[in-house]
């Protein structure tokens, strides 16, 4: 049933495939990091014509499946004379999607941040983006970095859905030597696994992590 | 639209169904990871772990394109219902089992002090309170759930996504088909997501 020989020689293949994975995945990462942060700033601003459709975008973009916005971005937006490459399109899509979860993530660092924070930056005569930038944002972000690293891994597992839009990476190679070879058995499972082992390992990173940084 | 409507009624059976296996094994293994039996947790440890750190789409795959070559044929909808019941089964059974750790050991033992049975003591006192403490995330399962059976379309099921895709490339509408299956998307989920809301809110006063 199982053909050794047959799995070896694909691994080179699906290794390739795997590279586009993790190449998209921390691109929608580093995407998904920065905007979050900027949509969870901009949903406490006062402003209500900001704050207001940020929430309403962020709400929206939560409630509806990543694989129809990505189809909606990847056929869509070309109609609007927005083409992109599949790539582009998926780190777009897989960036925002995880940036209003991250949002949320950023929400509730910052708002554990004491009101004497904001008051004392207040009255040390800090505009708005020194108390953000110097007194906000650095003691914010590092009880979250595990939090954010859990959805970093999730993030990691939803790449294959690229594939639906046409995008080559490990899944869709493996269904691409399936359909070469009628074997689907090797490569889907080694897909599996390769999965399998890459979360887990990274899930006890952010394990670690936790505990250290629990130790400060 | 009859056409995605049609998609509608599959992609809401399919939650339903898939969120009812979720629910049992997310019971049944919750309580395995709790059992005084070794082997009973390395099983389901393993279970968890394999569904948790596996792609959902690969497990589609898996099952849809693998399992054939085992003799085992399952339709698009079945391999739906099972792996997406699995998935989710494996990722709210932490959330019973943490839940039912919450729960103080000071209650335990004063089950054991008025003379209950361990099944009483579940029953009557410990899962009555685990179960508020365990909903509002079941909940947010639910909502994911409902986003993830749009997966199914990959696996050629006629879902809402599937319905949405055909239809974009009979009419070439792009813009509307796939603008409305994400308002579709929408509507399902987020009467959800503000039930969820209010009974987290409910649930939560007076208590914390």
């Amino acid at each position: 049933m199982w053909d050794w020989e047959f799995t070896i020689s694909i691994l080179p293949l699906l290794l390739e495939g795997l590279k586009i994975t993790l190449i998209a995945t921390f691109l929608a990462f580093g995407f998904a990091v920065v905007v979050g942060l900027l949509l969870a700033i901009a949903s406490r601003s006062s402003v209500k014509i900001l704050s207001l459709p940020v929430k309403a975008f962020i709400e929206f973009v939560r409630s509806t499946p990543l694989l129809a916005q990505l189809f909606f971005i990847f056929y869509v937006f070309p109609k609007f004379g927005l083409v992109l490459t599949p790539l582009v399109a998926g780190v777009l899509g897989l960036g925002l999607h995880y940036s209003t979860y991250l949002s949320e993530v950023y929400r509730s660092g910052i708002d554990s941040i004491p009101r004497g924070q904001w008051e004392a930056a207040k009255a040390l005569n800090f505009s708005k983006a020194r108390t953000w930038i110097s007194i906000i944002i650095p003691q914010a972000v590092p009880p979250i970095i595990p939090v954010m690293g859990n959805y970093l891994i999730g993030m990691f597992k939803d790449t294959p859905l690229l594939s639906a839009i046409t995008l080559v990476e490990v899944l869709q190679t493996a269904k691409i030597i399936g359909a070469q070879s009628f074997r689907y058995l090797e490569p889907i499972t080694m897909v599996g696994v390769i999965f399998l082992i890459l979360s887990y390992v990274s899930s006890l990173g952010v394990q670690w992590l936790e505990l250290r940084l629990n130790q400060r | 639209m009859p056409f995605l409507l049609k998609g509608v009624v599959v992609t809401i059976e399919l939650t339903v169904m898939a969120a009812i296996l979720a629910f049992l094994m997310a019971f049944i293994a919750g309580f395995a990871r709790l059992s005084k039996f070794a082997i009973v947790r390395g099983i389901t440890q393993i279970y968890v772990e394999i569904f948790r750190g596996t792609s959902l789409l690969v497990q589609l795959f898996w099952v849809y394109f693998v399992l054939p070559f085992f003799g085992i044929e399952l339709s698009a909808m079945m391999t739906g219902v099972l792996v997406l019941g699995l998935n989710y089964g494996a990722y709210a059974s932490e959330v019973i089992r943490s839940s039912i750790l919450a729960i103080p050991k000071g209650q335990t033992e004063a089950g054991i002090a008025l003379n209950m049975s361990p099944s009483l003591i579940m029953k009557r006192i410990i899962l009555p309170q685990a179960m508020l403490i365990m909903l509002p995330p079941l909940g947010n399962y639910l909502i994911e759930l409902i986003k993830s059976t749009a997966l199914v379309s990959l696996i050629t099921l006629h879902d809402l996504m599937f319905c949405g895709t055909m239809i974009n490339n009979v009419t070439m509408r792009t813009i509307e088909v796939y603008s409305l299956v994400l308002i579709i998307y929408f509507l399902l989920a987020y009467p959800l997501t503000l039930a969820i809301r209010r009974l987290e809110k409910r649930l939560s006063a007076g208590r914390l």
